[in-house]
């Protein structure tokens, strides 16, 4: 499953995979953030490879100043129970990055987390609103620069 | 007079000791189950532990008709607006029992999504220690709220809160 999938990624989208790496038969790839609709679409339509289930979206902060922040893309393919991650990785002075909602719809909430979390602008997205933290906050509390106990007077509390 | 027959047994007291007695010995809760500790009073309002026998069976899901509020869970700043909500549509007087770690003083969630300590928006009866408190604990906090009932103290006066708290970094 790995090499007809390496394969068909390298005949088609030579020029949009930076690396890949391997950890106890899991494959991860990093694409370029421009292509990630393209690839998506084509994991998702081949008929061999067929990745119909995206198992879940997250952000990631890297400890590098360039390209700091990543999003993770797991992907499940039903048919051959094969397991795959994408990244792309996202500089902190371009936080948008193409959504795949379009693609999988389950995307919608797991990419409002990841904006909700780390900033970060998924482009074209239906809805894109926070979910878990209040509208009116300003800050992304999963940044490395965000202090643990939050900045005082940023969620009010009800008056007593 | 007619309503008196002199054989018939009575007690003379004051009017309030009489309401606090009737009070005390039929506490409605509210359960604000927010969390894992709501485990924990539903077990306490169950046949096991049975706090129907402090006079507190019937547990009102309508803050209209209660008058003791026992918050058992988390409470994060989003959701603090919604239990200072529900405590303002509790009809007077009332009561509320801060059950467990997280609802008392945050608990182990040290960080910026949790209140820590829910006195810090709504005034405190009785807290309750325990991560969840087991049910007998919270028995002993209603029997608590009953003493300061009976003593005729006026409710989210006495207690002040003696746990340590962090409530944001500098």
């Amino acid at each position: 499953m790995k090499e007809k999938l390496l394969d068909k990624l390298n005949t088609s989208f030579k020029n949009s995979i930076e690396s890949f790496s391997e950890f106890r038969n899991e494959l991860t790839i990093i694409i370029k953030k421009a292509d990630i609709e393209k690839i998506c679409s084509f994991l998702r339509d081949d008929a061999e490879l067929s990745f119909d289930s995206l198992r879940d979206i997250c952000g990631a902060v890297n400890r590098a100043s360039v390209d700091r922040y990543e999003v993770v893309n797991n992907l499940y393919s039903l048919k051959n129970k094969y397991r795959l991650r994408l990244k792309v990785l996202v500089d902190a002075d371009d936080m948008n990055v193409p959504t795949v909602t379009r693609i999988w719809p389950t995307a919608d909430f797991e990419e409002r987390e990841a904006y909700d979390m780390y900033g970060i602008v998924f482009d074209n997205h239906p809805d894109l609103r926070r979910i878990y933290m209040p509208e009116e906050f300003e800050y992304y509390p999963l940044r490395k620069d965000f202090p643990l106990m939050g900045i005082p007077g940023s969620l009010p509390l009800p008056r007593k | 007079m007619e309503l008196m027959k002199p054989d018939e047994p009575f007690i003379t007291t004051k009017l309030d000791d009489i309401m606090a007695w009737a009070r005390k010995n039929s506490l409605w809760p509210m359960p604000m189950g927010i969390s894992c500790c709501a485990i924990e009073m539903m077990s306490f309002a169950g046949p096991r532990y049975d706090c129907a026998r402090f006079g507190s069976e019937a547990f009102r899901f309508s803050p209209r008709q209660s008058d003791l509020m026992i918050v058992a869970g988390t409470v994060t700043y989003k959701m603090s607006h919604v239990v200072r909500k529900i405590y303002d549509q509790m009809p007077d007087p009332k009561w509320v029992i801060a059950m467990g770690a997280c609802t008392s003083t945050g608990g182990m969630y040290r960080t910026y999504s949790v209140v820590q300590g829910i006195d810090l928006f709504i005034p405190v009866d009785v807290y309750v220690a325990g991560c969840p408190p087991r049910p007998d604990n919270l028995i002993k906090g209603l029997m608590e709220v009953q003493n300061q009932i009976a003593r005729g103290e006026k409710p989210g006066q006495k207690v002040k809160n003696i746990y340590p708290r962090i409530r944001f970094c500098k």
